[in-house]
């Protein structure tokens, strides 16, 4: 709701103007959106290789970096490819999932 | 992970691989082996093995609520793009119709265009056979076991050859 006053413009004219209030509104705080991230897990079966050129074309890696998300998994059964909001990290899950690879969503605890 | 596939079984099976400009070309292939890619499609179906259908489509995330809109929304899309794949796969593979005497010596070409079908659909015979199998990892790096012997072992061995088909298909795309 706006206050209005009248305000005298001219000689003889009045006019009327709606003066700025400010409004007060209750709106509960959203919660911030907890940082996520995209984690791929080992499987017996992908090939090196292939699970390299994946990593590549998802996150646009180069080839180095791809490879030593790979080894990582490889070796230690997981590695973290991506942090950040949730939707894009649902977009990469889902893309990784389009090539058969195990990923996982985990919020970041 | 399996780090390669090692074409040494080729040693007793024949075939020659090879990309002529936008095809990428198996020849003299063996009847055995024309076979055994005749059977890719029919290899991806996981149905009647939970195991397989659970890998193909595995879940993303450890929350129900995650779980359930995936099911939904993105598990259908997976199905479309996994029977696509399948598809492309099995109408290149009508060029090896035919009985096994016509089969020998035949030559399979693919589209370069058509890779990545065929990486996706090789990748989905080789999880639902080591699934329905359930291979060790001991066993999924032995490329030397004959296929004859059990169903078994005729598994394994389709494993390691779709395998080797997909390391020659990656090498030539990316090259």
């Amino acid at each position: 709701m706006s206050a209005v006053s009248a305000v005298q413009l001219e000689k003889g004219s009045t006019s009327t103007v709606e003066t700025p209030v400010r409004e007060t509104e209750t709106r509960e705080e959203e919660e911030l959106d907890v940082p996520w991230q995209v984690v791929v897990h080992n499987d017996p079966v992908n090939l090196m290789s292939y699970v390299t050129m994946v990593f590549q074309r998802v996150f646009g890696y180069p080839r180095e970096k791809a490879e030593v998300h790979m080894l990582e998994v490889h070796h230690k059964g997981r590695s973290i490819l991506w942090s950040g909001a949730r939707e894009p990290a649902e977009f990469y899950v889902q893309q990784l999932h389009g090539y058969l690879l195990l990923a996982t969503l985990e919020k970041i605890v | 992970m399996v780090i390669s596939c090692s074409p040494r079984w080729r040693k007793s099976f024949d075939m020659e691989i090879c990309r002529q400009g936008d095809t990428l070309q198996i020849s003299d292939l063996d009847p055995f082996l024309a076979e055994l890619l005749r059977q890719i499609p029919q290899s991806t179906n996981p149905e009647g093995a939970p195991g397989a259908e659970a890998r193909l489509f595995s879940r993303p995330a450890a929350e129900k609520k995650i779980c359930a809109e995936w099911k939904s929304y993105v598990e259908p899309e997976l199905r479309r793009l996994f029977r696509s794949a399948s598809e492309t796969v099995a109408a290149d593979l009508t060029q090896l119709n035919g009985n096994e005497k016509s089969l020998r010596n035949r030559t399979l070409r693919i589209p370069v265009e058509h890779a990545d079908a065929w990486l996706n659909a090789l990748n989905q015979a080789r999880l639902v056979i080591a699934t329905k199998y359930n291979f060790s990892d001991e066993e999924l790096n032995d490329h030397d076991r004959s296929p004859i012997g059990s169903r078994r072992d005729l598994g394994l061995f389709q494993i390691n050859f779709y395998g080797f088909l997909q390391e020659f298909i990656l090498r030539e795309i990316s090259s």
